[in-house]
């Protein structure tokens, strides 16, 4: 069973560029064709300062912490068991290329279902950009399979 | 982008349905997204692991829902955006993401919209299901 005293951990915060050579390679990986998000031309006559995040890759940039994966290792988790269960972002603004954003992650909840066959760390995190303005909050749910 | 003027509860994005699947579409997403995560990439440690393959990134699929949602409205209008991963999706799936209106409201004089979102894949096996929320205006 995960150790629930967990239940409210704050990491250390971590911050983590944004850059464009990435986006543009993300936009590759995901089938991305819309040009606003490869093409810096076509972001500025859009309006964008620069290429924009696409709408997952806040995701992406967590893992950018220094240890990726500190939750698994504070809570003792074999990677091979786990699933993600749910994600999600709500937005406050905009982040571009070149921005520093940083990330505060919390643990919110860690429960247990099935007699404690499927367990389920809650994380929290808010992402913050260079200038402290509130970019977004993920939210993220974590199953580790037990048998 | 959509006519938000006159959008109705019921109404449709435009679905698309991805390519399939490959080891290569896999491996081009651990790298350009951060997830080294073994279990996607390499059969060895998945089999050691007792599965019987790799599976996609459950992230991969929301981020092709990601592009339903920006080929639709301007992406500064998503207010926010969620998915339960619901079945594994498998190498060799081709995904087909579609949404529908489920609710218009209005927040602090702002016109939003409530989506409902999935993805499937050729067998019409639900993968993804989520939601989104957009402004209208």
């Amino acid at each position: 069973m995960l150790d629930k005293q967990f239940i409210g951990h704050r990491f250390a915060p971590f911050s983590a560029d944004v850059e464009k050579g990435r986006l543009k390679f993300f936009a590759k990986a995901i089938g991305q064709t819309d040009a606003v998000y490869t093409d810096e031309a076509a972001a500025r006559a859009a309006g964008h300062p620069g290429l924009p995040v696409p709408p997952t890759f806040l995701f992406c940039l967590e893992m950018e912490a220094p240890n990726p994966g500190a939750i698994r290792d504070l809570l003792d988790i074999d990677i091979a068991k786990v699933l993600h269960g749910e994600q999600r972002f709500t937005y406050h603004r905009m982040a571009y290329a070149g921005d520093t954003l940083s990330f505060e992650q919390r643990i919110a909840d860690i429960y247990d279902k099935k007699g404690g066959l499927l367990e389920f760390v809650v994380r929290e995190t808010r992402v913050t950009n260079q200038r402290g303005e509130h970019v977004a909050d993920l939210h993220g749910i974590t199953v580790v399979r037990h048998g | 982008m959509a006519d938000l003027q006159n959008l109705k509860v019921g109404d449709a994005l435009p679905a698309f349905t991805t390519d399939p699947i490959s080891r290569l579409t896999l491996a081009l997403y651990c790298g350009a997204s951060g997830d080294h995560n073994p279990m996607h990439v390499d059969i060895d440690f998945a089999r050691r692991g007792g599965s019987p393959d790799v599976f996609a990134h459950g992230m991969l699929s929301m981020a092709y829902l990601g592009r339903l949602l920006t080929n639709w409205v301007d992406q500064r209008q998503i207010r926010d955006y969620g998915v339960r991963f619901t079945a594994i999706t498998q190498v060799g799936d081709a995904i087909t993401c579609s949404g529908t209106v489920t609710e218009l409201f209005e927040v602090a004089g702002e016109r939003r919209a409530r989506l409902a979102l999935q993805t499937v894949n050729q067998h019409g096996q639900v993968k993804l299901s989520g939601d989104a929320v957009v402004a209208l205006g």
